[in-house]
C-alpha cells in the first residue's frame, strides 16, 4: 500500500526532505512509515505524528492513500 | 463561529469590530478577546522577524473542532480565531481569539481554554530571525 508522507519545521529542514510517498505491506504502523520515509533514521524524541491530519500514535495501522506527517512540538500563538 | 489561517498582516481591533457587528445585539453581555503579538526578544536575544509556518487543512480542521468543543464546554454565543502564518516583524498580531456570551465567567474562561490549546497543540511553527542566524523555537513558554 501506498502512504503520503510529510515532514514540517525543524524536522523537515534536518532530514532536508518535506514530502514523499512511501511503499509499506499491509498491517504496517506510523512507526514502520517514519522507519521507510527516513531511511531508517533514530526517530528524534518529542516527534509528533499525525494521520490523515489527526495526531495518532507510532502504534496505529495506517491505511492505503493514508497521509502521515510528522513534526516537531508546536509553538504557535 | 469562525477559525481562520491567514496570510497577511491583519489589525485584531478592527477584527474585533467587525465580527461583532455580525453578532445580535443585546444577545451578548461580555467579550473576552486575546491578542498574542510578535516580541523583539526571545531567550535573551533581540529577535529581528519571525517565519510562521503551519500544516495546511490540519491546523484549521484542529482549531474549527477546538471552537466546537468549547461550545460544548461554556456557553457561547459566539467565538473567532484568527491566525497568522508567513513573515513577521516584532509588533505584528500573531493571533486573536474572541469569544461573547452572555456573562464573563464563561469568556474568561473559554477564552483562556481556546489559547492554551491553540498553543499547545495546533499545528504551527516559528523561526526567529536573529542577528547572526535563523533558529526554530523549540518550546513556547509558559503563560
Amino acid at each position: 500500500m501506498q502512504i503520503r508522507v510529510r515532514f514540517f519545521a525543524s524536522l523537515r529542514d534536518g532530514l532536508g526532505l518535506s514530502d514523499r510517498a512511501v511503499e509499506l505491506p499491509a498491517g504496517a504502523t506510523v512507526a514502520d512509515v517514519w522507519a521507510a520515509a527516513s531511511d531508517g533514521r533514530e526517530r528524534p524524541p518529542a516527534i509528533l505524528a499525525a494521520r490523515n491530519m489527526e495526531y495518532t500514535d507510532y502504534g496505529t495501522p495506517v491505511a492505503d492513500g493514508d497521509e502521515v506527517a510528522f513534526f516537531p512540538p508546536v509553538t504557535g500563538g | 463561529m469562525r477559525a481562520e489561517v491567514r496570510e497577511r498582516p491583519f489589525d485584531p481591533l478592527a477584527e474585533l469590530v467587525a465580527y461583532q457587528q455580525g453578532l445580535a445585539a443585546g444577545a451578548y453581555g461580555a467579550l473576552t478577546s486575546f491578542v498574542g503579538t510578535m516580541r523583539d526578544f526571545n531567550e535573551g536575544d533581540a529577535v529581528l522577524g519571525m517565519r510562521l509556518e503551519h500544516y495546511p487543512g490540519m491546523t484549521e480542521r484542529f482549531l474549527e473542532r477546538l471552537l466546537a468543543e468549547a461550545a460544548e464546554r461554556w456557553p457561547l454565543l459566539d467565538a473567532l480565531i484568527l491566525h497568522r502564518v508567513g513573515a513577521l516583524a516584532p509588533g505584528d498580531p500573531i493571533v486573536l481569539v474572541a469569544v461573547w456570551s452572555a456573562h464573563r465567567g464563561a469568556t474568561f474562561e473559554a477564552c483562556r481554554f481556546l489559547i492554551e490549546r491553540l498553543k499547545s497543540e495546533a499545528p504551527f511553527w516559528k523561526k526567529e530571525r536573529l542577528q547572526d542566524g535563523e533558529r526554530w523555537v523549540e518550546h513556547n513558554t509558559p503563560g
